[in-house]
């Protein structure tokens, strides 16, 4: 389980590093949810991987999984949806405005 | 009065000069003085004890484990450069009132001018070095707005700013130094650090801290080679230049220099760097100043040149020597301060203060010619006046002195030093108040009203006080003062006129009849020095600024130069080196966990996401297939979440996905549908490499993680045990995030209302103006689809609303002991409203909505803070919760927690977040609708309710029309709903004229 898991949050890293760095606006907004999905991930491992023991109590059971990286994670998760949102939005207004969706500013635009 | 008090009080007054301006200038000026008074008051109430040997102190502290606290003491030199701050301090707020014309901010200069007390009087009574060094910066700070008083004069700020940059320069050299000082012995109080001469002086950082510390207090004091700033400030009004260059700002690196004599001094290293600076500049500043024809420039030069002195002296190392520097700082404060305000009256009556335009003002201005005469012998070193006798210490000490095994070199400098310093004394007195009267003076000066006098006049008083009976009246202070600088135990002998024939006499005899022959030969030797070419400071100083610009600004623009792809390339570089340097450096400990068995639900989702993950890179270019993959990343993440014990995050997840889903697909609507390949092969085989790297070294630390036990017991072992008996919830990771944690959960939806805000803020801007235009002018780029409102969606999403808010309100109240909660809930009604918008449409659906986002999103907050607050009548800190259980009849025993309210809070908090967010982008959508021939006709096959047809359009400004609203609100959404129309007609004229003319 672990080398899949911490496999699937290398994919993840990657394929997002490798989106963010490309030229339009849609592709980096993607590759910055795959990174979130790796980064989520990545924390929530911190507490280590653990089946069927969720932090739930219940009466005649002692072993439950790390709830912190839990906690932590559920707030990143909904952060991670507020920052997409407010990036999705400069993305669409810099379209509307500027006629194209380049994240890069032209010679001539960068000395303004 | 304690001396922490002392110190505070400049800062205290110095808003009160600026309000009381407004009742008049006297008042603005009695309110410094009555200010200063006090500390001034406050202060020699002390003296008897500090006169005595005693110290005062106070300590305060402040961040103790850094080592600052906020320690003043009252020692001698602290005593004798306090009150020379606060008594010339008085003199120069009374000479001011008098010197400010009435077109001057007069409340502003005494603000700044207490402030700048306050920073000086901050750095004598320190005793911490941190807080030394906070002073000092403030007394750069404060002084860059004093010289740069006069804002209309470009010199005013160009001299203002050379000075910042200079002293600050300085003062971040002095902080490195200090650090080390503090360092070597262990704690930052300056008391402490005096007692620690052999360890200082052994350490081998002794030479670099020294360098440091001398780099601060040279450039404070403008000695050699960093002397050249201080005749630039002279820029400043003379009340500026009197007081910051007679008793304060540059006698700041003097104070320093002597506070760490006692560690500092005695090494051969001291002695050749602070002796040689000090004689150098003493020399330099002294020829300079005889051939300056500006009073104040002449006065400026021979402050450096007498700073140079008081420099040589304490390098010297001796108690001699220390006892001149002393001396001579007290006598130079005196004479020094009355010389300039005597230029300053010169300039002020005379309209010019140009050494080749005045003369003969003997005659015009007696008074002025009195003092000023008086403090200029002083300066030149003539007997009876107090210059004299330190003077004579000065050279007494260099006649002793050997200079790298040479015993006539430093005595003969010293004497060629005084010659020139009584040349130029001779001059300011012959030049200016001797000769005929001229008549090149834009005004015909005569002496100005007794207030302006009355400050030069008291210090003149005191100069010949001293140069006569020195013993009787400086005699107690310079003996407090020495016996603090050496280090205790100083016992000073009487302080005399007449020492019989000693060489210093020999010396001083020369220095005085050369400079009179000097002045003599005055005319021949201006051409010269004229006809010499200079190096000049101020153009060496300005290119060094530009080539440290131009290096910044290469820098900048080489990591900043607007391709956002490159400053992510090199970010990600940098990680993975940082991380490449910490694995190849640190080391790795034992695998102390088996890996976890896996089964086939396990592999087949990891092959699911693996897929998709490299399918988006390949097939990103088709945005809606990447969409399509990226929701199926989503829901294998969320999958993984339930196997690996943790419902609460699939819970958040799987309907995160779904709003996030539909953000991306209303950003899609405008978005192009395509991304072409633009990208060389070169830089996708380069990002390839880069990203493969980066997920491996990801890959292989969480690796890592996983097989290794914690390292440390984790605190939730705590909230494991608690959850239950503290927070009564049964769910950890809710009680977490609701109760232990639930700071965090508050600040944090904060954030998201804010962000939910910045996007409301960017849709309101894109709705006006050319975008508005550019909007309603859309077109398109793909074929819609029949049916803007499929019946069986529409139908579907209305009978499925009260089955998702019933159950939006089951995840709400089972939260606390099962999954679910404030966060959940909230995701899953928001997306129970917008399937409502998507079947319906924005105008359907807002016309039924009765509630603002925003009141929902503050509503929320203000809700969880106030469940917090609650704590405090249970006198319990902010955000304590309580709990109980209940019976009802007819119910269950049930809980009722005041976490539920905080998490209420969440849950309208992101209700409202992601509606005001999605709403934003639907607005966009509606405006660029309205061009389309017959988008309106499309959304009404939804809207069954006759007001609605009538409500559709308005919807497109801002708010639901019918919600009450302020009425500024009303008025610029019906400008919006006007001009938009007028737009609208406008497109669809012009539509039916291209119809035409196809036809």
């Amino acid at each position: 389980m672990e080398v899949l898991v911490s496999s699937a949050i290398g994919v993840l890293t990657a394929a997002g590093i490798y989106m963010i760095l490309r030229l339009r606006t849609f592709p980096v907004v993607i590759g910055m949810s795959l990174l979130s999905y790796g980064v989520n991930v990545f924390l929530f491992a911190t507490g280590r991987l653990v089946v069927n023991q969720p932090p739930i109590l219940r009466d005649g059971v002692t072993s439950y999984t790390d709830p912190i990286p839990q906690a932590l994670v559920l707030t990143a998760i909904v952060i991670s949806f507020g920052m997409t949102a407010v990036v999705v939005m400069l993305a669409l207004g810099a379209f509307i405005e500027a006629g194209n969706d380049r994240i890069d500013l032209d010679e001539s635009e960068g000395d303004q | 009065m304690s001396p922490a008090l002392i110190a505070a009080l400049p800062f205290l007054g110095a808003a009160l000069p600026a309000l009381l301006i407004r009742t008049g200038r006297n008042n603005a000026a009695s309110v410094s003085a009555v200010i200063t008074g006090l500390a001034l008051l406050g202060l020699l109430l002390h003296l008897p004890t500090v006169l005595a040997g005693g110290v005062v102190q106070s300590r305060i502290d402040w961040l103790p484990w850094l080592g600052l606290n906020i320690n003043f003491w009252i020692d001698g030199l602290g005593m004798l450069f306090a009150t020379l701050i606060l008594g010339i301090g008085l003199l120069i707020i009374l000479y001011a009132r008098f010197y400010l014309s009435n077109k001057d901010p007069v409340g502003q200069f005494y603000t700044y001018l207490l402030l700048f007390q306050g920073a000086m009087v901050g750095i004598v009574l320190s005793d911490n070095i941190l807080l030394l060094l906070i002073f000092w910066e403030l007394t750069s700070l404060s002084s860059f707005l004093l010289i740069g008083y006069w804002k209309h004069l470009p010199a005013g700020r160009q001299g203002a700013r050379m000075a910042l940059t200079v002293t600050g320069l300085g003062g971040l050299s002095m902080i490195a130094g200090m650090l080390i000082l503090g360092n070597i012995v262990g704690s930052y109080d300056i008391s402490e650090i005096l007692k620690h001469k052999d360890a200082i002086q052994a350490s081998p950082m002794y030479l670099p801290a020294l360098l440091l510390i001398l780099g601060g207090a040279f450039t404070k004091s403008a000695q050699f080679p960093f002397h050249f700033w201080l005749p630039r400030a002279m820029a400043a009004p003379t009340p500026v230049s009197a007081y910051l260059h007679s008793a304060t700002m540059v006698k700041a690196g003097l104070f320093l220099m002597a506070r760490m004599w006692p560690v500092l001094s005695g090494t051969p290293e001291w002695f050749y760097i602070v002796a040689g600076v000090g004689l150098i500049t003493m020399l330099i500043a002294a020829k300079i100043a005889i051939f300056k024809h500006d009073m104040k420039a002449l006065l400026a030069y021979s402050t450096v040149s007498h700073l140079g002195l008081i420099t040589f002296m304490l390098g010297l190392g001796t108690q001699a020597g220390a006892l001149a520097a002393v001396f001579h700082i007290i006598n130079h404060a005196t004479f020094k301060a009355a010389l300039f305000m005597s230029a300053g009256i010169v300039d002020h009556e005379a309209g010019t203060r140009d050494l080749t335009r005045v003369s003969g003002l003997r005659k015009l201005m007696p008074i002025t010619f009195v003092i000023a005469t008086i403090a200029a012998l002083s300066m030149a070193g003539i007997p009876y006046f107090n210059g004299f006798l330190s003077k004579e210490m000065m050279l007494e000490a260099a006649a002793h002195t050997a200079f790298l095994g040479n015993a006539w070199i430093v005595p003969a400098l010293a004497t060629l030093a005084a010659l020139f310093s009584a040349t130029y004394a001779f001059r300011f007195i012959s030049h200016a108040f001797f000769g005929p009267v001229s008549q090149d003076m834009p005004k015909t000066p005569h002496d100005p009203s007794f207030g302006m006098w009355f400050s030069p006049a008291f210090l003149t008083v005191l100069v010949v006080a001293i140069g006569v009976f020195p013993m009787a009246v400086a005699g107690p202070y310079v003996q407090m003062a020495t016996n603090a600088v050496v280090g205790g135990g100083y016992h000073m002998h009487t302080l005399k006129i007449w020492h019989g024939l000693t060489p210093a006499l020999i010396m001083s005899v020369i220095a005085v009849t050369g400079g009179l022959l000097f002045l003599a030969a005055h005319a021949p030797l201006q051409r010269l020095w004229d006809a010499t070419p200079r190096p000049d400071a101020k153009v060496i100083f300005d290119w060094i600024v530009a080539r440290v610009q131009g290096l910044s600004d290469w820098i900048t623009q080489g990591l900043h130069n607007g391709a956002m792809a490159r400053y992510l390339m090199l970010f990600t570089l940098a990680s993975v080196g940082a991380g490449l340097y910490a694995f190849t450096t640190g080391t790795l400990g034992a695998q102390t966990r088996a890996l976890t068995p896996v089964n086939g639900a396990a592999i087949t989702a990891w092959l699911l996401l693996l897929t998709a993950a490299v399918c988006i890179v390949a097939f990103h270019h088709n945005r809606i297939l990447a969409l399509v993959l990226i929701g199926i990343v989503g829901l294998t993440v969320s999958m993984s979440f339930i196997y690996l014990s943790a419902p609460d995050l699939a819970l958040t997840q799987i309907s995160v996905e779904v709003v996030t889903a539909v953000l991306m697909l209303l950003a899609l609507n405008f978005l192009p549908k395509v991304t072409r390949i633009e990208s060389s092969r070169f830089k996708i085989s380069f990002d390839v490499m880069l990203s493969v790297f980066a997920g491996v070294a990801v890959s292989g630390l969480i690796y890592a993680l996983l097989m290794r036990d914690f390292a440390f017991a984790p605190m939730s072992g705590y909230m494991l045990q608690n959850s239950y008996n503290l927070a009564g919830g049964d769910n950890v990771v809710n009680v977490i995030l609701v109760d232990f944690r639930g700071y965090d959960t508050y600040g944090e939806i904060t954030v998201l209302g804010i962000a939910a805000l910045v996007i409301f803020a960017l849709t309101e801007t894109l709705l006006q103006g050319a975008s508005s235009r550019k909007l309603i002018a859309w077109r398109p780029d793909v074929a819609r689809g029949g049916d803007k409102h499929p019946l069986m969606l529409l139908i579907v999403t209305r009978v499925m609303m009260p089955i998702a808010l019933v159950v939006g309100l089951y995840i709400f109240l089972r939260g606390h002991n099962q999954p679910g909660g404030g966060f959940i809930a909230g995701l899953v009604v928001a997306i129970a409203l917008v399937t409502q918008y998507m079947a319906s449409g924005f105008a359907w659906t807002q016309a039924r909505q009765k509630v603002y986002y925003h009141v929902l999103i503050a509503s929320g907050v203000l809700v969880a803070g106030i469940t917090g607050a609650g704590a405090f009548f249970n006198d319990m800190p902010f955000l304590t919760s309580d709990f109980g259980y209940f019976k009802l009849p007819g119910l269950e025993k049930f809980e009722l927690a005041t976490a539920a309210g905080f998490d209420l809070g969440v849950f309208l908090g992101v209700v409202g977040s992601v509606m005001l967010a999605l709403g934003g982008l639907s607005r966009l959508a509606r405006r660029a609708a309205m061009g389309e021939q017959d988008g309106e006709e499309g959304a009404h096959i939804a809207a069954e309710k006759p007001e609605a047809r009538i409500l559709a359009p308005l919807a497109a400004g801002p708010y639901p029309p019918e919600a009450k609203v302020p009425r500024r609100w009303w008025s610029t959404a019906r400008a919006a709903q006007e001009a938009t129309k007028a737009e609208r007609d406008q497109v669809h004229e012009n539509k039916m004229k291209n119809k035409e003319e196809d036809h």
